[in-house]
């Protein structure tokens, strides 16, 4: 079979792995968009850089008070949540009231100064985080070498990514939010303090962005624009997927993982734009996106 | 019964109290009593304030001024979210039942306040069109079983006072019948009710006083048993 496509299966199932990995990141990172969007409707363009601080929390956790991986995976999302929620209640908190714009041009604003800050104590050149003991080497599947860590950010991600699908459908706190979601003055007029649960979801969404980032700090260099470089791909899943559908974000995230990984095989030269292309396609055909709901 | 209700403490008192959205002067110096266990009516046209007076009872409009008392303690100034915790339930005109949620997870939505609400058993006794429909997405129920749905939440939550307002708006004979059926069980149960109507007829089968209300402020209180002898004036305050 392989023969007759012309590749060779390693070719094949490396890609398909890394396609897999990179979908991981899109998932946990359009899981995060997704959520914010559908609460708060700010389109957080801060979530590459939040990523970014979650991969850097981690490196300065471990160059500056020796705590390892396990407990950064932990304390770097804690964190970056933190920062969220000061930041939403400091100033995204301000602007629900006005247009999508201004939050998108907030945290826009926000991206801009975090990786700015970064780069000038940090510079660009990116600092390597090792792979923890526990997670070095690799299993030989017979027909491709599957590194222990790789395997576990796909196990990771996906584990993450169905429990916030079922905290969100199947609880009743999922049910909060999703009715405050559609009808916030009732949900509150039902005894529910929403405020609240809108900067908890903000705290969750970024700190989703800051696990993604701890998880990606011993695959890719930690770098103060690996954030930015990833965004813009996020932002198509997420159009793809339907603007704040949960389950949207995560098949489509790791969908189009898998398809571009495909493209590298088959068509290396497109590899780069066919998300792109997909997103085109699919705003003309269903522009509430693949998994959305007209609003 | 009016002279035996007023014996009773007033449950609710709302005195002088003036509502703005924006700019505009909304409510004009409301004053209403309602008693535990009564049910009262607001009547009066379009825009006379009913449905502002509801959300300002429950704190959804932006500025009030004036009283607004439940059991004795003071709603204005407290926390939007807390109001409904005191134990008053709110079914909005518009009905509000989500989308994004099953008939279940609307009805088990509001958190229980109080003990003594009705359990879901009770509750699909009341409104047997609920039964069995319990995975349907919410807003896939016809008009009236989302009216009633939109009640039986409330139910649940062990609020005893109940705002009603337009529970028959747009549905057909055969419904507005049976939400009659069932406010009345309501009553029969001790919740108190004030209820917003535009269908007079229908408001005259349930309730014990009438007040109307006429470009923000209430002009009249008719008992429910002098509502024939004031027919005349009602027409006119109605206009129908």
């Amino acid at each position: 079979m392989f023969e007759l496509l012309g590749v060779a299966p390693q070719v094949l199932f490396g890609q398909l792995l890394l396609g897999l990995i990179n979908g991981s990141f899109y998932a946990l990172l359009s899981l995060g968009l997704a959520v914010i969007f559908g609460m708060l409707n700010v389109i957080n363009f801060a979530h590459g850089a939040q990523y970014m601080v979650g991969a850097f929390a981690a490196w300065m956790l471990m160059q500056w008070a020796g705590v390892g991986y396990w407990w950064a995976l932990l304390l770097a999302p804690v964190l970056v949540g933190l920062f969220g929620v000061a930041l939403e209640k400091t100033m995204l908190s301000r602007l629900y009231k006005l247009d999508h714009l201004y939050g998108l041009l907030l945290t826009f604003g926000i991206a801009l100064m975090l990786e700015g800050a970064f780069r000038h104590q940090f510079g660009s050149s990116g600092m390597p985080y090792p792979i923890p003991d526990a997670l070095k080497g690799g299993q030989n599947l017979g027909f491709m070498f599957l590194p222990n860590y790789r395997a576990w950010v796909v196990v990771a991600s996906l584990v993450v990514c169905s429990g916030t699908w079922y905290a969100i459908e199947r609880t009743q706190l999922g049910a909060y939010l999703r009715a405050a979601t559609e009808n916030p003055v009732l949900v509150q007029a039902f005894g529910i303090n929403v405020p609240v649960m809108i900067t908890a979801t903000y705290g969750f969404g970024v700190a989703l962005a800051g696990l993604a980032g701890v998880l990606a700090a011993p695959i890719y260099q930690v770098n103060p624009l690996m954030g930015s470089n990833l965004i813009i791909i996020v932002f198509a899943v997420v159009v793809i997927g339907g603007m704040g559908s949960i389950l949207g974000a995560i098949v489509t995230g790791l969908g189009l993982g898998l398809l571009e990984g495909l493209t590298k095989v088959f068509y290396p030269e497109a590899s780069n734009i066919v998300i792109f292309v997909v997103m085109a396609i699919v705003l003309l055909i269903k522009p509430a996106g693949l998994f959305g709901r007209e609003r | 019964m009016p002279d035996g209700a007023f014996t009773t403490t007033a449950m609710l008192e709302i005195e002088d109290l003036h509502a703005y959205y924006g700019e505009s002067h909304v409510l004009h110096g409301v004053s209403l009593k309602v008693r535990q266990g009564e049910v009262v009516t607001l009547l009066g046209r379009n825009g006379a304030g009913k449905t502002t007076t509801m959300r300002s009872i429950m704190g959804v409009v932006s500025k009030r001024t004036g009283s607004i008392k439940f059991q004795g303690q003071e709603l204005i100034g407290l926390a939007q979210h807390k109001v409904p915790r005191l134990g008053i339930g709110y079914v909005p005109e518009e009905r509000g039942i989500f989308a994004s949620l099953s008939v279940d997870e609307n009805l088990t939505l509001p958190p229980v306040v109080k003990p003594g609400g009705m359990t879901v058993e009770q509750i699909y006794t009341l409104f047997p069109n609920l039964k069995g429909r319990g995975s349907t997405q919410g807003t896939r129920l016809s008009g009236g079983e989302q009216q009633m749905l939109a009640i039986a939440r409330i139910l649940r939550t062990g609020a005893n006072l109940i705002l009603l307002d337009e529970p028959t708006e747009g549905l057909a004979p055969v419904i507005i019948e049976q939400i009659g059926v069932a406010v009345r069980e309501l009553k029969q149960r001790g919740f108190t009710i004030l209820l917003v109507e535009q269908n007079f007829r229908f408001a005259s089968t349930i309730a014990d006083r009438h007040y109307v209300m006429e470009e923000g402020h209430i002009v009249d209180m008719i008992p429910n048993d002098e509502l024939e002898a004031n027919m005349g004036k009602l027409h006119e305050y109605l206009g129908v």
